[in-house]
């Protein structure tokens, strides 16, 4: 059957592609703070941090698409709530941006000085986090609610990390109050990690209710 | 780049002042929409972009209104060729009593056009261009009265492409018609933009919103405001335009 509003539709394909650009950039974003971190080297952390400003400008520019959609084109339905999703997507993967940009700060300020301990939980969160706005995005293009649905058990993990690195370097300062400042950097990377996590699974929830019009937010989860 | 621009355009049915210092500009291949509550001026004003008042006793204009660059409200203006450049859809189809055939070639007989391959040709390429070809090909010499309003609507917009048009003015081209028409009528004047320019009045806001490129708003004969449809309808910087597309008017 012909399409009877295609060029509305085109338009919902590009909101599509200006999300998943949007989505590569972050998670570029959140490998790369992490690997500045782990290979000591402020030049990689310095171009996370320039590059925000893309990230930044795809945020306006989704922002201005739905609002746009909104007003001319009066969408109904799986298209309203598409729109709507997409402009909370929008807005969730622009904060990951900026967290992103907040462990790569974290990287120079630690690049003056040797590392407090081998790096082990935080790579894995960082792989972990990022997996979880690859697949959140991945839910979106796919409209599936079930695979949205498993980052709830992958957000659990992010929180166990977090308290996993925050425990263990908070003995290590309770130890000795002269690692703080080296301590400290990474605690707040772990729970920037743990933010991004938390950006992810608001993506989840808002694919749930694009997939199946049901809000999910603020209530139990069912897997 | 403008293909219709007017400047202090003022119009009066004999004391009646229906249009008051009107400032438009119609920018090429895009559709241009006419907003604004019944006797604003906005299907007085798109009829002065062919000279239809013309028409009407005791119509006075003054200003300008420039077609592609030339001046049309002198009276030296050729008002055939005039109306060949500037083409008109009205409110409801208004097929002639003829064959679906004759209807789209008609205008070209009047322009002298013998040629029946020339005609044939003609034909075919209007009714493809609103989509109607595929369906009425082989049924050519049935009236046109007997096509539905949808098919007698498109089949009028094809009359008029046969003379290539510059411009395609529509007043409430989809008044008669239900939803799903609507709908694929407004699908083809998004086709139909990339090879014309359109300037379409309508009372659904909600139709200007979804295919016009630009919008005006009209007020008691004045052009309120002129701008990119986006903006119009998310931050028109017109109080009165504000009022009158969120409901607040009158």
């Amino acid at each position: 059957m012909k399409d009877g509003r295609e060029h509305f539709h085109q338009e919902l394909h590009k909101l599509n592609d200006l999300i998943l650009k949007m989505g590569a950039m972050v998670e570029k974003a959140i490998y790369n703070s992490v690997d500045a971190l782990k290979k000591n080297n402020p030049k990689i952390a310095g171009e996370v941090i320039a590059a925000d400003d893309q990230v930044d400008q795809l945020e306006l520019t989704v922002d201005d698409l739905c609002l746009e959609l909104l007003a001319t084109q009066q969408p109904m339905a799986v298209d309203l709530r598409f729109i709507t999703t997409g402009m909370r997507i929008g807005s969730d993967l622009e904060r990951i941006g900026d967290l992103a940009v907040d462990i790569a700060q974290r990287a120079v300020e630690l690049s003056t000085q040797p590392l407090l301990k081998p790096l082990e939980d935080i790579p894995k969160m960082a792989e972990l986090a990022e997996k979880m706005v690859h697949k959140a995005l991945d839910s979106f293009v796919k409209r599936d609610a079930a695979l949205a649905r498993s980052l709830w058990a992958d957000e659990e993990k992010a929180d166990g990390y977090r308290d996993l690195v925050t425990d263990e370097l908070t003995a290590i300062i309770a130890r000795d109050a002269s690692t703080t400042a080296r301590a400290l950097p990474l605690i707040l990377i772990a729970r920037h990690l743990e933010r991004i996590a938390d950006h992810a699974t608001n993506i989840a929830e808002d694919v749930v209710y694009m997939a199946e019009g049901k809000v999910i937010k603020h209530g139990p989860r069912q897997v | 780049m403008s293909i219709i621009e007017t400047n202090k355009l003022n119009l009066w049915y004999g004391t009646f002042q229906a249009l008051i210092d009107v400032n438009l500009a119609v920018a090429q291949n895009k559709i241009t929409a006419l907003i604004g509550p019944s006797g604003c001026g906005k299907s007085t004003l798109l009829r002065v972009f062919n000279r239809m008042n013309d028409l009407i006793e005791g119509v006075r204009l003054a200003g300008s209104v420039k077609v592609r660059g030339a001046e049309i409200l002198g009276d030296g203006t050729d008002l055939i060729a005039l109306r060949k450049k500037v083409g008109m859809v009205f409110q409801r189809p208004n097929p002639f009593p003829l064959s679906i055939y004759e209807n789209v070639v008609y205008a070209l007989r009047i322009h002298g056009i013998r040629d029946k391959q020339k005609l044939d040709a003609a034909a075919e390429k209007a009714l493809s261009s609103v989509l109607l070809w595929d369906e009425l090909k082989d049924n050519l010499g049935a009236n046109a009265l007997t096509l539905s309003l949808e098919q007698q609507q498109r089949l009028c917009i094809a009359r008029l492409l046969a003379v290539t048009p510059e411009v395609v003015l529509m007043d409430e081209p989809c008044s008669t018609l239900d939803p799903l028409a609507t709908m694929r009528i407004e699908e083809l004047m998004i086709e139909l933009k990339k090879r014309y320019s359109i300037v379409i009045v309508t009372h659904n806001m909600q139709q200007a919103a979804r295919i016009s490129d630009d919008c005006g708003y009209m007020l008691l004969g004045e052009l309120v405001e002129l701008g990119e449809t986006k903006r119009i309808f998310t931050a028109p910087r017109d109080q009165r335009t504000e009022d009158y597309i969120t409901g607040r008017f009158g």
